[in-house]
């Protein structure tokens, strides 16, 4: 009998711990929001693609509808292929577009997907080639710069 | 004078090395029987509720004061940037990679630790171990090996427990107290936790930290010379080494996992 309730101590401290993981899995982290549904693949080229990483989320309308997969680099064009998983519920059409945006001024980075006007849609292993970079800050402060200095010019003829 | 200096440095890394070479003997020893340990199960079920379920209340505690003050204590820092729905991220991230684990594994060295290291000590003072040895019984696998499983068993359960009560602890002190929002608080902390990354990573850090604490003790315990003075001594001996490890570990796994 003593064993008896020590064993259902033990079970339930075990279940405990259980019960603590998967708190800290769905409810602080982001199990919840990782899809265990079917993806299918596309990649996208991009001549710079910033700060992006891997598993960073894809974005239509700011909806959540895939993950960024692989990032590589293809030394025959110069560009960063970055492979999506899309989720397969949502069907985008083939002359979709990719940006590369940020969350806030300083957050992450993600892709958002700007859905075109075929009547075709995506399917698995196509490319888009229709791409916007990431903006980066260094070259919007100095074209900033060269347009103050050129207007300067003007300013004083 | 030179040589006398040389020589007790030689002597002391021999000595080290010798009891490195040794414990690393003794830990394989216990592995080597716990096979054994696992064909009674009820003899590690009764270690886990020694060792797990009487550290529940204390590592509860600390959790949720843990929690509570850094709940506390990002929001004074964070509210200057006007950023403090980060606290929500910022709390469970420190709790779930550092400080689940490690303030988990130097409680439970001060309170399971210490209590295996007395009792294996004292079990060896009264000769019980050689009784046990008379009997044909091996001690190794019928006292020391369910303790070890115990202890690692119990150990990521309770760092766990701490680190899911301390997040709880700081929604209190941000949602409750501070009155911040309670979506961006979970939010936040949504984007910011990765399973894999994060609560795996505490799993294994806690399940580490757990082998090296336990055997620590045993170790201590075991090889104590059976007097009362020395049993005291190896008491303290395992709080000592056993909190020293488990940062050291801490250090290494955290620079292992966390940098890219």
């Amino acid at each position: 009998m003593h064993r008896k309730i020590i064993d259902v101590w033990v079970g339930l401290f075990v279940l405990l711990g259980a019960a603590a993981v998967l708190f800290l899995a769905l409810q602080a982290g982001n199990m919840s929001s990782l899809s265990f549904t079917d993806t299918y693949v596309v990649t996208g080229r991009f001549d710079n693609i910033g700060g992006l990483k891997p598993q960073a989320p894809v974005k239509s309308a700011g909806v959540v509808v895939g993950r960024v997969g692989d990032i590589s680099f293809d030394d025959k064009t110069f560009q960063a292929n970055v492979s999506l998983d899309l989720n397969q519920n949502y069907q985008f059409p083939k002359d979709s577009s990719l940006k590369i945006l940020t969350a806030g001024l300083l957050g992450e980075q993600y892709i958002g997907i700007e859905p075109g006007g075929d009547t075709k849609n995506l399917v698995d292993g196509d490319r888009i080639n229709r791409t916007q970079s990431a903006t980066v800050l260094e070259d919007l402060i100095n074209q900033f710069i060269y347009s103050k200095a050129a207007e300067g010019k003007d300013g004083s003829e | 004078m030179i040589l006398r200096f040389l020589e007790a440095a030689g002597r002391t890394a021999r000595e080290g090395v010798e009891a490195l070479g040794f414990a690393t003997r003794a830990f394989f020893n216990l592995l080597r029987f716990s096979p054994g340990a696992f064909r009674r199960p009820s003899l590690i079920s009764e270690q886990v509720h020694f060792i797990g379920n009487y550290s529940l209340v204390i590592t509860i505690v600390s959790g949720l004061f843990v929690g509570l003050v850094l709940g506390l204590q990002f929001y004074v820092n964070l509210i200057q940037f006007g950023a403090e729905e980060k606290l929500g991220s910022l709390t469970a991230l420190s709790l779930i990679r550092e400080l689940g684990p490690v303030v988990t594994a130097l409680l439970f060295a001060g309170r399971a630790g210490t209590s295996l290291t007395a009792e294996i000590g004292l079990m060896k003072a009264g000769e019980q171990l050689s009784a046990m040895e008379m009997m044909a019984v091996n001690p190794v696998q019928r006292v020391l090996a369910p303790r070890f499983w115990g202890g690692v068993i119990a150990m990521p359960v309770l760092a766990a427990v701490f680190s899911a009560v301390g997040i709880m602890g700081s929604y209190l002190v941000a949602v409750k107290l501070l009155s911040l929002d309670e979506g961006a608080f979970w939010s936040q902390m949504q984007a910011g936790v990765d399973v894999n990354r994060d609560v795996v990573s505490s799993i294994i850090k806690s399940f580490v930290f757990g082998i090296a604490v336990t055997f620590t003790a045993l170790f201590q315990g075991y090889n104590a010379k059976p007097t009362p003075a020395d049993v005291a001594r190896a008491t303290t001996r395992t709080v000592v080494i056993a909190s020293l490890l488990v940062l050291g570990l801490d250090f290494v796994m955290t620079a292992l996992m966390f940098t890219q």
